[in-house]
């Protein structure tokens, strides 16, 4: 054999999950978690988008005391529906299905999930009710706000209220199927020597939000069904005209809709918790304690939905015990917080873009967390209740928490999932603005909020104006800081340098396999006898 | 029973694992049903609590034989399915499929009888949304009683067509000899489905019909 045959073979590609199948058909049809994890990240940048144009809308009505982009009519339908796109159609599914369904199976050694199949309908049905949700806007939008308050949205709306509701129903059947695929390949598929607690943080915090999505999104299907019947066939269970309690109405929303904060924030701690270790080059700082703590947010979460209605006609007893559970919350969300601050201790730490993101989310968090505090006091409650307060400390936790640590987890598992490195300054820029755009929005509505100015109405007295354009622009900065990243990710999808198998030098099986991962992952399944995060400290050089 | 060559998925070591896992998953999305009807039970004691006296009335209205009867065709339906699926793990074809088919007909003949009561409840006006008399004294908790009766044994009865419909087609399977002692997952799970489906029935009887049975 002639050896210029070797020298003159041209450099191929090895075969990963993304070249092994081609056809409109392989991607539509696929059962590889790697690859649906890819569709789901399509249409949820897709969604997130729709849910950012209302945003675009609602602050540049506020740009004026006066109402006059928008009518007030429109104006209701324009909160209501950013916030019904953002919470069921992004946050909620965001890290789950995206990094979930990726780094999942990856991190506990397994070739899939339990049930691709069934993974893949998840997806379908996400797709079904969003076509719901644009059905709804395409027809005239809807007006309840994202909760739903009945009598409002079975007596007197007269918008496109079933098409919403037939929307979330079924988009939380593909959260509850997804759930539930997660909690059996937690359970059943780990590679072995693989322990519950040598477990990344991570699948602890998955596994939390899906005992969460299985748990309560029943109860939120089942409410929505009520108001469904209760408005088609003018039927009463929560209109009192008809015998029915609209404050039970409140309770089913809330028995979910609060535990659904949960599953919006746990998996991006989890996302930290990842994060912080790897760039500080220590371990985490009292592992134990950030598992625990994670399974008593999940368990405090389902009992303090009454916050939500201290002025709704709940008795006294019950806002007082409502109050002390909501403090207890604190406590594990506490725990958490210390305990990253306390991994980055004596750390070499480096700045990359993931480790600036989880550092904007500890700092943002804290700030979410605190003035949670202040409004599940009662007194303060009174005062600050449906004012523009509640809308600050809540995209405090969702915006500056939950959209921080997806960002940050997009781009620290970036390498794996496209096997190229996205251009390190361009990321950290965006970081900035994020970071700047944020609180310049945001902060300032604490102010208007303590001052006074409710929440969802269109027009505002002319002192509150000073506030409402530093906000305004505030968010047009934001909007830039969310646009950078898909250009320079789509580029670098294309043209990034090669990642090699393990850019951040990380612990996690993850990062064993190739980037981007071959269609099966393993070639022989791993055996693991470390614990996690298994970093050389200082100690160890010593 | 013929036995079948049996491969496990992909991503799991052994048909063992791939058995505990189908088992995990029915068991997690059965708790999902739980919570869905936990919903409505809530609902009934919030209202049984506002509205007790007319809840103790309007439930007189309630066919209690009909009832009764039905318990009974429900709890031999799970006899069949317990049956089924002894006769799967012991390769005793017929035991299996009598058990299936007798889930089938006792099944069914539960959503004939219900069928009934829901016609003359219709017939009575007492179908809110259909057909219901407003002019009746307490006619607010009444439509309330109403709504959760037909809510709730209206979902029980999706719920159990949907049964029916699964157990249909493992009966199929079962006549195609799919399954052998060694794999019969299928089976296995529908009859959790099915032992659900009775047992959210028990529930149901006590509270919608025997409310006010001792006067
Ligand atoms: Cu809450």
């Amino acid at each position: 054999m002639n050896s210029e045959i070797t020298l003159e073979r041209p450099e191929i590609e090895p075969i990963n999950y993304l070249n092994a199948r081609h056809g409109i058909a392989s991607w539509l049809l696929t059962t590889d978690h790697k690859r649906i994890a890819l569709l789901y990240m399509i249409s949820l940048t897709l969604m997130f988008f729709v849910g950012g144009f209302f945003a675009i809308l609602i602050r540049l009505e506020l740009l004026t005391p006066q109402g006059d982009l928008v009518t007030a009519d429109t104006y209701n339908k324009l909160f209501t529906l950013h916030g019904l796109v953002m919470v069921f159609f992004f946050l909620i599914p965001s890290v789950p299905t995206v990094l979930g369904n990726f780094i999942l199976p990856l991190m506990i050694g397994a070739k899939d999930l339990a049930f691709p199949r069934l993974n893949l309908l998840s997806w379908y049905l996400y797709l079904l009710g969003s076509a719901f949700i644009i059905w709804c806007l395409a027809t005239g939008g809807l007006d309840t706000g994202w909760t739903f308050y009945a009598p409002l949205s079975t007596a007197f709306s007269n918008t496109q209220v079933i098409k919403g509701i037939t929307g979330v129903f079924i988009v939380g059947f593909s959260s509850i199927l997804t759930g539930l695929n997660f909690i059996t390949t937690i359970h059943k598929l780990r590679a072995p020597g693989l322990t519950w607690f040598r477990l990344p943080l991570f699948v602890w915090t998955i596994y939390a939000t899906s005992m969460i999505q299985v748990l309560g999104t029943p109860v939120l299907a089942i409410s929505l069904t009520l108001i469904a019947v209760e408005r088609v066939f003018r039927v009463g269970i929560f209109d009192p005209t008809l015998g029915g309690d609209p404050i039970l109405f409140q309770h089913l929303f809330w028995f979910y809709s609060h535990p659904a904060v949960y599953i919006m924030i746990l998996p991006g701690m989890g996302v930290v918790s990842e994060v912080i270790p790897t760039f500080a080059r220590r371990p985490i700082f009292g592992y134990n304690f950030v598992a625990y703590s994670t399974f008593g947010i999940a368990f405090f979460s389902f009992l303090v939905w009454g916050h939500h209605m201290f002025v709704a006609g709940e008795s006294m007893y019950a806002a007082m015990a409502f109050s002390v559970l909501s403090f207890a919350v604190a406590v594990p969300s506490a725990i958490k917080v210390f305990n990253w601050t306390a991994t980055l201790y004596k750390g070499s730490i480096s700045y990359d873009t993931p480790m600036l993101y989880s550092l904007g989310f500890i700092g943002l968090f804290t700030i979410g967390g605190m003035t949670g505090l202040f409004i599940a006091s009662l007194g303060v409650n009174v005062h600050v209740h449906d004012t523009y307060f509640i809308i600050a400390h809540f995209h405090y936790i969702m915006v500056g928490g939950m959209v921080m640590a997806y960002f940050s987890g997009l781009h620290y598992w970036f390498p794996k999932i496209s096997g190229r490195l996205y251009p390190e300054g361009w990321a950290k820029l965006a970081a900035l603005i994020v970071f700047v755009g944020f609180n310049l929005t945001f902060f300032p509505q604490f102010v208007l909020g303590y001052m006074g100015m409710p929440r969802r109405y269109y027009a505002y007295p002319p002192e509150f104006q000073v506030l409402n354009v530093l906000s305004t622009a505030g968010a047009s900065i934001l909007g830039v800081g969310y646009i950078l990243p898909l250009i320079y990710m789509i580029w670098a999808w294309k043209f990034g340098p090669k990642a090699g198998n393990n850019p951040w030098g990380a612990t996690g099986l993850e990062w064993t396999t190739p980037s981007p991962p071959p269609e099966f992952n393993f070639d022989i399944t791993p055996v693991v006898t470390e614990p996690p995060y298994n970093y050389p400290t200082v100690d160890d050089d010593e | 029973m013929q036995k079948a060559e049996q491969f496990p998925e992909l991503q799991y070591r052994d048909l063992d694992q791939q058995r505990e896992a189908a088992e995990l998953g029915m068991w997690i999305f059965l708790t999902t049903e739980l919570l869905l009807f936990g919903g409505l039970f809530i609902s009934y004691a919030v209202y049984r609590h506002t509205y007790p006296e007319v809840f103790a009335e309007a439930s007189r209205h309630l066919d209690t034989v009909i009832g009764t009867v039905n318990t009974g065709i429900l709890i031999i339906s799970s006899l069949g399915m317990a049956l089924a699926v002894y006769g799967a793990q012991t390769a005793k074809r017929k035991r299996l499929l009598f058990g299936l088919i007798a889930a089938i007909v006792f099944g069914t003949a539960f959503m004939v009888l219900k069928g009934i009561e829901y016609y003359h409840h219709y017939l009575n006006a007492e179908f809110p949304g259909l057909r219901f008399d407003y002019s009746v004294p307490d006619a607010k908790g009444k439509q309330v009683f109403f709504f959760l009766y037909f809510a709730m044994t209206g979902l029980h009865a999706i719920h159990l067509t949907i049964g029916i419909v699964l157990v249909c087609i493992i009966l199929y399977l079962a006549y195609r000899r799919r399954f052998s002692p060694d794999y019969y997952t299928p089976v296995e799970n529908a009859v959790l489905y099915w032992h659900f489906v009775d047992i959210i029935w028990i529930f149901l009887f006590p509270l919608l019909y025997l409310i006010d049975v001792h006067k």
